[in-house]
């Protein structure tokens, strides 16, 4: 038993510490595309912002998706409550609300990780800064995470984190993939065929799977495959289905720990055997963007349940 | 590092660790030994490694009025401030000896007012009073403690000749850097602790805590006393030390929305439903704690708490109303209340005081002004005060024309010739002064005093203001063992 403020600290602090890291994966993987395509990659940049769901906020300030200002929008921007440096000093000041139920390892790296990149991001971000900045955010944010696998009871304080993060990254993972739902829809014309290459590259590489991809599938990169390997394969560590599994696992902790079944426990039965009744096929004959959309409805509504069950607010 | 390197001031104030340039006092030898074979550019390094170590765990202070980008830190000295066990005996005679008078002067200012009908403090001291709550009349604190926390502030003017300056009996603060200065010297020093006996700090926190579990309610509804800290919040300059203490002791940080009062309970709010509290150990001040009964504006407390505390059901640490013995127009009468109350004359020396509001001392001071410090009664943390002998003649006019207005509102002293300790400079050791506040834990059946404290040090040359409001910095202190 905790507070419920600090349950919903450690919740958010978790889901920001999650969406920093996949701002950056997604930046990385347009950052790629941009660098290795002749052509230009404009469009990725726009749908790094759509992915982000920043679409409103960013043509407020920018009338054309141009790397620098997406770079820096994404990076730094304190408008936008997505970009890493927001979401990383969100993630700090949870940590201090929540300092009593984390170990000291956890809030050092935490705080640590923020200090580094406050500094590095105090500034406008050259490309040639990229690199690094890109390096230094995922080896902090994996410093904090080795930091809670390593010295953190296995108990309520470690469930709330890791509902946390499952939310936000299954979340993330749809967003990816509805975005570029379009690319993977197997219209008339491409049934069976590879997709575009830099297309099905973008995708993997923002949720840092392309190697593991190939690994599993060899050259085979069709719509139902990338479409299986995100959405329903059990292995692959940001696909829907093992979120939505972690999110079931964390939830039953509760549930023995605290001696009560919650809405939000029968939300996320729910949530998996959705998952898990559908085969790609059927996804398609649903429609995948169809989805995609409840997915992401369904996984906020359970996200609001948690924190009503387990009164993160008074 | 070689001799000359050792700056000394004048002679005009006792420097704790050297008798003369090279020569160390008893308590000082063996670190002045060790201290003589470093090379001051590795030492130079130790400090800055000491910055980057407090700033990764965040011992930061927040800035009123300024955005989080102003988290500061503390200074710290690395060079140890030492007392030695003969030292320590009697400043742990003289604080048990004052925190019990206080207690028994609030248990007695709450209730017939024995001190009052025996002439000993003037009735107005207290009828006019704002630090006096009305509400605490004829309330007795569960386990009979009023000052659970104190932080007595003691400054030294020579060998022997220790003062205590405040008593901080409402809501000390610093305890945190006491720990956390302990922590960082022995990261950086280890040898230093194998070589010397210094008396360990680290105590502290589980003292704390079964202090306050001692002092909870007969009628508690819990199986063990539920213990929780409650802190103004995330932006309050405190917040690292409310957090750090309720880590430390592990119990609950709560905050004003974490708390509500139920079925004649302050009880928090769970993953699994409301809590009941037994002890409240509460960073929040008087006016705060309840907007039914005190500031109505407050978002800070808990509406309600009073009743249920009236009600025995809640102990608050410090009781409400402890301000009353910590004030600065009650200060002068601290020796006469600590005879009346133990019977015994007071250990610890008070500085002498002039009290304004009295004609002659007034004339006094107004005669004096520039080589007097003159207080607000209710200031604090250095803020409202002259300090003659540093202000400029248009600042002493400027105060002159205050103290006329309302002579009532201030209490002057002498200029306090306070010790020194040498802190590392550029160019080596130079001395600074200093003052001590060591911390004390009151129970019910028992007084704790752990041996060191917070050392604040004035870091400019000659500055007699310690306070880190006012850019003093904090050392180690080091209570050596018999």
């Amino acid at each position: 038993m905790m507070l419920g403020k600090t349950a919903g600290g450690l919740f958010w602090m978790f889901r920001y510490l999650e969406r920093a890291e996949n701002t950056a994966r997604l930046l990385e993987a347009g950052w790629h595309i941009a660098l290795t395509r002749a052509d230009g990659a404009s469009n990725e940049w726009q749908s790094i912002i759509s992915t982000a769901g920043m679409n409103a906020a960013y043509l407020e300030k920018y009338d054309s998706y141009d790397a620098g200002q997406v770079i820096n929008f994404m990076l730094r921007d304190k408008d936008n409550p997505s970009s890493v440096m927001t979401a990383i000093t969100a993630a700090r000041n949870n940590g201090r609300l929540v300092r009593t139920a984390l170990s000291s390892e956890v809030w050092e790296a935490t705080n640590e990780c923020w200090m580094v990149l406050k500094d590095l991001l105090s500034r406008p971000v050259t490309e040639r800064a990229m690199h690094d900045i890109l390096t230094q955010i995922r080896f902090r944010t994996s410093v904090v995470r080795g930091a809670l696998h390593g010295t953190m009871l296995r108990n309520d304080i470690f469930a709330f984190s890791r509902l946390g993060t499952f939310i936000e990254r299954a979340d993330n993972t749809a967003r990816i993939l509805d975005v570029k739902y379009y690319v993977l829809l197997p219209s008339a014309a491409f049934v069976g065929s590879s997709i575009d290459n830099a297309q099905w590259e973008v995708i993997l590489r923002s949720v840092s799977a392309e190697r593991s991809f190939r690994w599993l599938h060899g050259g085979e990169s069709t719509p139902a495959t990338i479409s299986n390997f995100l959405i329903l394969d059990g292995r692959m560590p940001r696909s829907l289905a093992f979120c939505a599994k972690r999110i079931g696992e964390n939830l039953k902790h509760l549930e023995m720990e605290y001696e009560a079944r919650e809405e939000s426990h029968v939300q996320a039965d729910a949530l998996c055997h959705r998952i898990n009744a559908h085969s790609v096929d059927t996804i398609f004959e649903e429609g995948l963007h169809e989805f995609l959309s409840s997915f992401i409805a369904d996984n906020a509504k359970l996200a609001a349940h948690i924190e009503e069950d387990f009164r993160f607010y008074g | 590092m070689c001799e000359r390197n050792f700056m000394t001031d004048s002679n005009q104030y006792f420097d704790e660790m050297l008798r003369e340039a090279g020569l160390p006092r008893q308590p000082y030898e063996a670190y002045f030994n060790w201290f003589k074979n470093e090379d001051l550019k590795t030492l130079r390094r130790k400090s800055a490694e000491a910055e980057s170590f407090f700033r990764r765990i965040g011992i930061t202070f927040n800035v009123y009025g300024q955005d989080e980008a102003d988290e500061r830190l503390i200074p710290f000295d690395i060079v140890p401030r030492v007392i030695s066990a003969k030292e320590w005996r009697t400043l742990e005679r003289g604080i048990e000896q004052r925190v019990r008078a206080i207690n028994a002067f609030l248990h007695d200012i709450y209730h017939r007012q024995e001190i009052l009908r025996a002439g000993r403090i003037p009735k107005e001291i207290i009828a006019g009073n704002e630090a006096f709550l009305s509400e605490m009349v004829g309330m007795k604190p569960p386990g009979g403690v009023y000052t659970h926390i104190v932080g007595t502030d003691l400054v030294r003017t020579g060998e022997n000749e220790f003062y205590v300056l405040e008593d901080n009996a409402r809501t000390p603060s610093g305890v945190s850097y006491m720990l956390e200065n302990r922590e960082t010297m022995l990261q950086m020093f280890p040898e230093l602790f194998t070589q010397l006996k210094v008396r360990p700090v680290s105590a502290y926190p589980q003292l704390l805590r079964r202090s306050l579990a001692d002092s909870c309610p007969d009628n508690s509804p819990n199986a063990k006393p539920v213990v929780a800290v409650l802190t103004p919040g995330i932006h309050n300059s405190a917040y690292f030390e409310h957090a750090f203490l309720a880590d430390q002791m592990g119990v609950e940080l709560v905050e004003s929305t974490d708390l509500r009062v139920e079925d004649g309970f302050v009880s928090m709010r769970t993953t699994r439903g409301y809590q009941p509290i037994d002890v409240l150990y509460r960073r929040v001040d008087d006016d705060y704690l309840d907007p039914l009964t005190f500031n109505p504006d407050s978002m800070l407390g808990v509406p309600g708490i009073m009743d249920v505390y009236r009600a025995g059901n809640i102990t608050i640490a410090n009781a409400p109303g402890t301000g009353i013995a910590d004030d600065k127009a009650l200060y002068s009468y601290m020796p006469d209340i600590v005879e009346f109350y133990t019977g015994e004359q007071a250990i610890l020396k008070n500085v002498p005081t002039w009290r304004c509001s009295e004609e002659d001392s007034l004339k006094y001071v107004l005669d004096n002004l520039a080589d007097l410090v003159v207080k607000e009664v209710h200031g604090s943390g250095g803020y409202g005060m002259l300090v003659g002998p540093a202000a400029s003649k248009k600042e002493i006019a400027a105060f002159e024309r205050k103290l006329r207005a309302r002579p009532a509102n201030y209490i002057a002293q002498p200029t306090l010739s306070l010790s020194t300790v040498p802190i590392l400079t550029k160019a080596g050791l130079a001395p600074r002064h200093v003052d001590l506040r060591p911390f004390v834990l009151v129970s019910p059946n028992r007084v704790d005093i752990t041996p060191g404290g917070l050392t604040r040090v004035a870091l400019k040359k000659g500055s007699l203001v310690v306070n880190s409001s006012q850019g003093g910095g904090t050392k180690d202190t080091w209570v050596l063992g018999d």
